[in-house]
């Protein structure tokens, strides 16, 4: 993986990004109690069962260590933060809310695609998406639908992996509907 | 050599020669692109490979693992940038020698030691598989058990400086597996009254979530970079000719990679800095390394390409997959219900030594079709990262919708994509999470087996390799403990 990242974790030059962990680890840390405080609810007590033979014990086990070893990161953050602090997070955090627009993006694509058929909404999703990017050139949209195209052919018309039909084809002439619910 | 005949006529079949030359040419392609590598092209095509023949399935996904770090080398080498993470030791010798105006032969010398390193660890591993198939059938519920506890401890301190992180990545993974129906008494657990979470969370979702969408979202979110690497002039012949002279070099690290693929939860890492460090202090120039060091170079790649086939022994022979790659690949076993373990290797050892004999081809084919091909693979380094990014937003939809056309895990999966992003930004281990799952589902089936014969705690480590297992663990954490104390009271 490329990494842009100018210092290594631990050696106490992190940049804004590592600092940002101390906000995921509150938050998993957080997390982990709120699943401690539902095992009692969400797991079922068997009577006369040990512990060990309980439909609870290994999610026990498992929140335990999160919550453990969670603390435990937390402490070590918080006395890194103490000892060297440093530049804002903020810019990080605003990274991550941006790759909630890629979320979306990738649900409407979902939820798209029993709609109006796998081929269609993926030509108009990787040129739209293109767009989106930036790259605005005709070839690099022309790249983008034969990316598409591509991929729907090897995967859907070669592997034939499960993607139903879309709902419009059922608006086509017979031949052509079979042959895009089979192949496209 | 009844067996080896069986095995060879196995693979003598269009299908799987097919699947086997798409795997080796698909993975080195695949680990040329810097941000896509093995395990996102493993997770997009899971599930297309269920469809398929258990053994025409595997030679994909083994084409991919086992050939992805040959690939990988091009850009650390040409571009200061690993196509694969485990190509990042690389990029300290490689990237010096293409400055120096060498890339041709940091190529050739990457792909020839990868090359050696792949075969040496095949090799090895055939001549082993007899002493597999005697030790594996003493390998019970408890030793499995204990066996997968080492994996995990061994996951947790492969993490160096990440000690906390990891474990606590490695619960979460572990309670993920925990959610949904319960086998035994059929009871709900952590389902928060959500007849979708009675299913539990599937793995291939997690994978497809963590590896791959994260990274798209990685790329889409970032700054737009089209790489530019150099133009390569002349041929491959001469440096890897060059690597047969440096075998003090190439065979530590092939060994390295062997020894340390087969040991679950290390892998690539700790074989490449062990390899590379020896060959530091055994060359007569050890303060060229980091500066363009052929010797560096070689001692890297051999190690990292060592691994792939070495990794897949505690797959094969105990059914714990030692990395997420080859837990990936456990879901191929069981969708065709070829149950990996220590039986596999008394009944089925012709499928084994089929699998080791695709690894030993992909090697040839990866190093014929790199040989032919280099100059061409490097457009593919060029890709601008955005644009990769939209194509494995595109192939993430295929993996995880094609699982069971449902929206719901596409949701997850985009979920598990989100945190993705954020331990990678963050620089935290995502591959816990994943071993995590696979291996706590593992522990919880054998510690339930187990406990029908544990009359006393000492029961779990009285059978020979039960105790030499408890005495690994004991002896893996007072390695880590001991010199960590020792540190802390000097300072």
């Amino acid at each position: 993986m490329a990494t842009d990242d100018p210092a290594q974790p631990g050696s106490g030059l992190e940049p804004p990004h590592h600092r940002a962990e101390i906000v995921f680890g509150a938050a998993a840390f957080g997390a982990a109690l709120v699943l401690l405080a539902l095992l009692g609810r969400e797991t079922t007590w068997v009577n006369g069962q040990p512990l060990t033979r309980q439909p609870g014990f290994w999610p026990a086990v498992s929140i335990g260590g999160m919550v453990l070893f969670g603390a435990a990161e937390l402490i070590r953050l918080w006395l890194r933060e103490r000892r060297s602090g440093g530049a804002s997070i903020g810019p990080e955090l605003v990274r991550w809310v941006r790759a909630g627009e890629f979320v979306a993006w990738f649900m409407a694509y979902v939820w798209l695609v029993p709609q109006l058929g796998y081929l269609p909404v993926t030509l108009i999703f990787c040129a739209a998406l293109a767009w989106r990017l930036g790259y605005r050139s005709a070839r690099m949209i022309w790249v983008a639908l034969v990316t598409g195209l591509t991929v729907v052919v090897v995967f859907k018309s070669l592997l034939k992996v499960s993607i139903p039909g879309g709902a419009v084809y059922e608006a086509l002439p017979e031949a052509a509907r079979n042959f895009m619910i089979l192949y496209l | 050599m009844e067996i080896l005949g069986d095995s060879l006529s196995m693979l003598a079949r269009l299908d799987v020669m097919v699947a086997l030359l798409i795997g080796s040419v698909g993975g080195v392609i695949i680990g040329a692109i810097p941000g896509v590598g093995p395990a996102i092209a493993i997770a997009i095509l899971l599930p297309a490979t269920y469809a398929l023949e258990p053994l025409v399935g595997l030679t994909l996904l083994l084409g991919i693992y086992g050939s992805a770090m040959f690939g990988g080398a091009i850009p650390a080498i040409l571009i200061n940038t690993p196509g694969t993470p485990v190509n990042a030791l690389t990029t300290y010798d490689g990237y010096p020698m293409t400055r120096a105006g060498e890339p041709q032969r940091a190529l050739a010398l990457a792909f020839g030691a990868s090359f050696v390193g792949g075969v040496f660890s095949v090799i090895v591993l055939m001549l082993l598989a007899p002493v597999l198939a005697e030790v594996a059938p003493l390998f019970g519920s408890r030793e499995i058990f204990l066996a997968t506890l080492l994996g995990m401890i061994l996951v947790v301190l492969a993490h160096r400086g990440q000690y906390f992180a990891a474990a606590a990545l490695l619960f979460l993974g572990i309670f993920l597996q925990t959610i949904g129906l319960e086998s035994v008494r059929y009871t709900q657990r952590y389902t928060f009254d959500q007849s979708w979470l009675t299913k539990g969370v599937n793995l291939i979702v997690v994978v497809l979530g963590l590896f791959a969408i994260s990274q798209a979202f990685l790329l889409l979110t970032g700054k737009d970079d089209t790489p530019r690497p150099p133009r390569l002039k002349g041929g491959l012949f001469a440096g890897l000719r060059e690597v047969l002279r440096l075998p003090k070099f190439v065979l530590p690290g092939a060994g390295y990679g062997t020894a340390m693929g087969i040991i679950p939860g290390v892998g690539e890492f700790t074989a490449q800095f062990l390899s590379y460090t020896t060959a530091q202090r055994l060359s007569k120039t050890p303060e060229r390394f980091g500066k363009g060091a052929p010797e560096g170079l070689v001692a890297s790649e051999s190690a990292n390409n060592a691994v792939p086939a070495a990794a897949m022994v505690p797959l094969l022979a105990l059914g714990i997959p030692g990395e997420a790659l080859t837990a990936m690949m456990l879901s191929v076993f069981y969708v065709h219900n070829v149950i990996p373990g220590p039986t596999l290797f008394q009944t089925r050892m012709d499928f084994v030594l089929a699998l080791y004999l695709c690894l030993l081809a992909l090697n040839v084919l990866a190093l014929v079709f790199l040989i032919v091909a280099t100059r061409p693979l490097l457009r593919v380094v060029a890709i601008p990262n955005r644009f990769l990014g939209m194509a494995i937003l595109i192939l993430s939809f295929v993996g995880v919708y094609s699982l069971r056309n449902s929206a719901t895990d596409c949701a997850m999966a985009a979920g598990f994509g989100l945190l993705g992003l954020i331990l990678k930004r963050l620089n935290l281990p995502i591959v816990p999470i994943i071993l995590g799952m696979v291996l706590g589902g593992i522990m919880e089936a054998k510690f339930r087996t187990s406990l029908a014969r544990i009359r006393e705690p000492w029961d779990w480590i009285n059978r020979p390799i039960a105790g030499a297992i408890f005495a690994l663990i004991v002896l893996v954490i007072l390695a880590h403990l001991i010199p960590a104390l020792r540190k802390r009271r000097k300072a």
